[in-house]
């Protein structure tokens, strides 16, 4: 269950997605904007998200399928880290 | 491909027809009553315009995106608030079309429309929302009987009382966050409209769109099930931007045809004579020009894009940033064209009752500062573009 990566992500999103439930009570697939993320919200996650890793996120990948889950964030973290534009 | 070429050749001489003959005679008395454009609308529902971007298969007139736009434009030219009450139609319409999803309620429901040529308001806006539309306070509620009810609460409704259908964002059922919002088609049957205020504003006012708290029950049939945020991106708010730009774009080229037909008059008395009106006209064009550029190349982007695999780069946050800069852009530009007529004109364009007049143009150009207001889209783009690489 250590997975470094969704740990950060579970950090980030705990300080910015404003959630009204515990981060940790949400599965790794479930839908954050159904669980009340909003898009204000999701602009802060993402620019923590690129503070957090040390990355860049391409346009093509600023949508919100990207960041709709952790899941999906870790998936897109690792496309970036594996292929750097 | 030439039997869509003819369609929306067809398609466009009849709605220059229309704007010419009806549109355009009955646009002051509109505008003077705040009455909706009972004779445009008519007209538009007997050249069977109102189901236009319904593909043929449902029976509809098939025609393209890029001639609904320009029928927009066309109408705003002769009297805006036709104009505005077309395009928020064909909004909701390509909505449906969109996103239907083979739902065999909706495709059956396009054919009612196509047939009876029905008038679909949209229930969006709600008192306590602050204007954002990606969150809704007002819920689906199951009645207890298997069918379903809502009940909101909307600072404005355009047309809704002469509306055949009213499509509505809600949240998805009582215990689903703001923003988990679906819309539901309810008939004007199914519905009950209490007044909630007046329409008498400075402009655009024969779209007749005073509050109302907005009671409807209807089957589970009628939720459209695409989740409303993917409609949103995809259709609802790049659609709304560039087809109410087609319509303000109309409304500063018929301010900029009044200021032309006054210099040319002038000159025309005095052939050879200096005409400083000309140039000051010839400021007013380059805006104009550059106007009409920004709406064409929105529209072109939206195609693009919208015919992209999955429609891929409508989900994006760059293409939000690029309608929402067309809307701003359409903002700024229309007023200030129709301004800029009435200094070249003068007291002539000052007056109600002169061929000249642009008083109607300018109160109508406004709303497109409030159409979304220019405030909240520049609180929007404010966070986009801190995280957006290329605008």
């Amino acid at each position: 269950m250590t997975d470094p990566i969704r740990d950060d992500i579970r950090r980030v999103l705990a300080e910015h997605a404003r959630l009204p439930a515990d981060v940790q009570s949400i599965p790794d697939a479930a839908d954050l904007f159904a669980a009340g993320m909003t898009s204000h919200a999701s602009v802060n996650v993402m620019l923590a998200l690129e503070d957090t890793f040390d990355v860049e996120f391409p346009d093509a990948m600023l949508k919100r399928s990207v960041f709709e889950s952790v899941d999906s964030i870790a998936v897109a973290l690792q496309q970036i880290k594996v292929s750097p534009e | 491909m030439t039997v869509e070429v003819d369609a929306d050749q067809a398609f466009r001489a009849s709605i220059r027809r229309i704007a010419d003959d009806v549109a355009r005679a009955h646009a002051d008395g509109v505008d003077r009553e705040a009455r909706f454009p009972t004779e445009a609308v008519g007209a538009l529902r007997e050249a069977r315009a109102l189901s236009a971007l319904v593909p043929e298969e449902f029976g509809g007139g098939g025609v393209s995106l890029e001639a609904v736009a320009r029928a927009c434009h066309d109408l705003g030219r002769a009297c805006a608030a036709t104009g505005m009450i077309f395009a928020m139609h064909q909004i909701q319409v390509a909505t449906i079309v969109r996103h239907l999803d083979g739902s065999p309620w909706f495709q059956d429901y396009l054919g009612e429309l196509c047939r009876d040529q029905r008038l679909i308001a949209s229930v969006t806006s709600e008192v306590g929302t602050g204007g954002d539309m990606s969150r809704s306070i007002a819920a689906v509620t199951p009645a207890g009987d298997g069918e379903l009810t809502l009940e909101k609460n909307a600072p404005t409704v355009s047309y809704g009382a002469h509306s055949d259908d009213l499509l509505t964002t809600v949240r998805r059922a009582p215990e689903a966050e703001a923003s988990d919002q679906v819309m539901v088609l309810h008939r004007a049957s199914q519905t009950e409209l209490e007044p909630a205020g007046t329409w008498d504003t400075i402009g655009m006012r024969g779209t007749c769109s005073p509050g109302f708290l907005v009671r409807a029950r209807f089957s589970a049939d009628q939720v459209l099930a695409a989740p409303f945020s993917k409609m949103m991106n995809e259709s609802i708010v790049p659609l709304s931007h560039i087809l109410w730009s087609h319509v303000w774009l109309g409304v500063a080229t018929d301010a900029f045809e009044r200021g032309r037909s006054f210099v040319r008059a002038s000159a025309r008395r005095t052939p050879g004579a200096p005409v400083p009106a000309a140039h000051a006209l010839s400021r007013v064009m380059a805006e104009l020009s550059m106007f009409r550029s920004d709406v064409a190349s929105a529209l072109a982007d939206f195609r693009a894009w919208s015919d992209a695999p999955d429609r891929e780069p409508l989900s994006t946050m760059v293409s939000v940033l690029r309608f929402n800069n067309l809307k701003l852009a359409a903002s700024e530009h229309a007023p200030r064209i129709c301004s800029g007529v009435l200094e070249v004109v003068g007291i002539m364009a000052y007056k109600n009752d002169s061929p000249y007049g642009v008083g109607r143009h300018m109160r109508d150009a406004l709303s497109a500062r409030l159409m979304v207001a220019n405030e909240r889209i520049h609180a929007i783009d404010a966070s986009l573009l801190m995280i957006a690489k290329e605008v």
